[in-house]
């Protein structure tokens, strides 16, 4: 199992061809509270770079977009009924959707977790 | 992500300084740096409608207009009736241009033989311009090294009182001069959050000291622009730029309480003519609260579409209700609209939001008014 970051502040955790994606804690404390969520529907295909999902805090709306491509094999329900999820648990049960990849060659672009953390201290 | 950050020539607040040592996030607004949140938006949201907030509101212009004939002068600016305005009686009123849109909005408050306004920061330079232009003859004093604080909600009273005791007995929309924290402060019973409490204008140099000793109350927790923004919406109460313009007269906004009944029959104020015509023919389009179906907020720009799609109306603020855990606006719809249950549809970045028209405010004011029991 390997976690991976984006420059838009999502995590990725793959294990083989499966992967949950999800917001950091970073993002999560820069977006403030969560108040809505919605998420991709099941067998929803997305496209590496286009919007999967959408986050809306009290102050903002935010796309979260999708970190690789791939076809959804989950949208997190309870983050959906429960929105402030994102805020005290984003890397764990806060996760927005589950996804099968399509190009695991795709993740060598993303960052890991030492790369992500180093990207947050020049913000 | 969104990045509210800092611009290069944002102004200071006197309170810069102790928003930043206690946690405050910083952005920028009408020109200043100014705390967006401290905690958090939702849990200062509830501090306010259950304890006590303070507010730092330093970027709002305080001004001063003395001089002889200061009350017919304003009078000729203004629908308000400030010949029968007693000593140190607010007034919510409206800067009008001659053609009845508003300028800005604004609080007067007659104090002995002067007046004491508070307009909104983001417009003052040009409610300065807009004043002395047209009241040569009126003497005007921008104060700008005064402070603005606001304590609000529930508790607001009894922290205040354990401090300055003669604030009790203030009204609702009433003003007087006390001292606080060994310097003199203009204490006001008002705000802009729908809950009873106090905005407290004292010298930038004791903002800090005046600060700390309300914040030493456990009741008392610091609040940012964020929660203000959220408070004033549940309460209905319009933000300029957003909900009022140049162009929008107040009946439109749904501002006629403050047209005083002697200057509906006498005018003499800019932009008369269409005031007294949208008072008795009713305006065109008004001002309405409206409650989103669903969880998603709708916000400022997304329209309201008839059946077809096309546009008949605007959202002009929008958010999610801390207090009633639902999306809430305020919306321009045409008259035919505004009735409290008109089914509306909104549409925001290609879906579509059943909505309906509800009364406001949203949340009840809890305001002190005198001669009422709590």
């Amino acid at each position: 199992m390997t976690v991976y970051y984006t420059k838009e502040h999502e995590w990725i955790r793959v294990e083989g061809d499966h992967a949950t994606v999800g917001i950091t804690d970073y993002a999560q404390g820069q977006l403030g509270d969560v108040v809505f969520v919605e998420v991709p529907a099941v067998g929803t295909a997305v496209t590496k770079g286009a919007e999967a999902a959408v986050v809306e805090s009290v102050k903002a709306a935010s796309d979260i977009y999708a970190p690789v491509s791939g076809q959804v094999t989950e949208g997190n329900q309870k983050l959906v009924d429960d929105p402030s999820l994102a805020n005290s648990d984003p890397e764990g049960e806060g996760w927005f959707f589950k996804l099968l990849l399509s190009d695991n060659h795709e993740l060598n672009e993303l960052m890991s977790a030492d790369q992500y953390r180093a990207f947050c201290e020049q913000q | 992500m969104p990045e509210t950050g800092l611009s290069e020539g944002d102004k200071l607040l006197p309170l810069d300084g102790w928003h930043r040592a206690h946690g405050g996030r910083m952005v920028s607004f009408a020109g200043y740096a100014m705390p967006v949140q401290y905690e958090g938006i939702l849990a200062e949201h509830r501090w306010t409608r259950s304890a006590a907030s303070l507010f730092d509101v330093s970027h709002m212009g305080q001004l001063i207009l003395a001089g002889r004939d200061v009350t017919r002068a304003l009078e000729s600016l203004v629908p308000s009736d400030l010949r029968g305005l007693g000593e140190g009686k607010l007034a919510y009123s409206l800067l009008l241009n001659d053609e009845g849109g508003i300028i800005d909005d604004l609080i007067l408050t007659r104090r002995g033989d002067h007046f004491y306004l508070v307009v909104n920061g983001a417009t003052k330079a040009g409610d300065l311009d807009h004043l002395q232009h047209r009241l040569p003859m009126v003497v005007i004093d921008h104060m700008k090294e005064q402070a603005l604080l606001a304590l609000q909600g529930p508790r607001a009273a009894a922290v205040l009182s354990a401090l300055v005791p003669d604030v009790a007995a203030l009204g609702f929309m009433h003003g007087g001069a006390f001292r606080i924290g060994g310097t003199q402060a203009w204490i006001s019973r008002s705000g802009y959050t729908g809950e009873d409490g106090f905005e407290i204008s004292v010298p930038g140099a004791m903002a800090q000291e005046v600060a700390e000793l309300l914040l030493s109350n456990p009741d008392v927790r610091p609040a940012g622009l964020g929660a203000r923004d959220s408070l004033r919406l549940e309460a209905g109460l319009p933000l300029y730029g957003h909900d009022l313009d140049a162009q929008t007269s107040p009946i439109e906004a749904g501002l006629g309480f403050a047209i005083s009944p002697r200057r509906r029959d006498e005018g003499g104020f800019p932009g008369f003519d269409r005031i007294r015509k949208e008072l008795d023919l009713g305006p065109l389009v008004r001002r309405v609260g409206v409650a989103v179906d669903g969880r998603q907020p709708v916000r400022e720009h997304a329209l309201v579409v008839d059946r077809q799609g096309e546009e008949i109306g605007r959202v002009t603020s929008g958010g999610f209700s801390p207090s009633l855990e639902a999306p809430i606006a305020m919306a321009y719809v045409p008259a035919a609209f505004a009735a409290a249950g008109t089914p509306l549809q909104l549409s925001q970045r290609g879906k579509l939001f059943d909505a309906r028209v509800v009364p406001m405010p949203f949340v009840p004011h809890r305001y002190h008014r005198k001669g009422t029991s709590r």
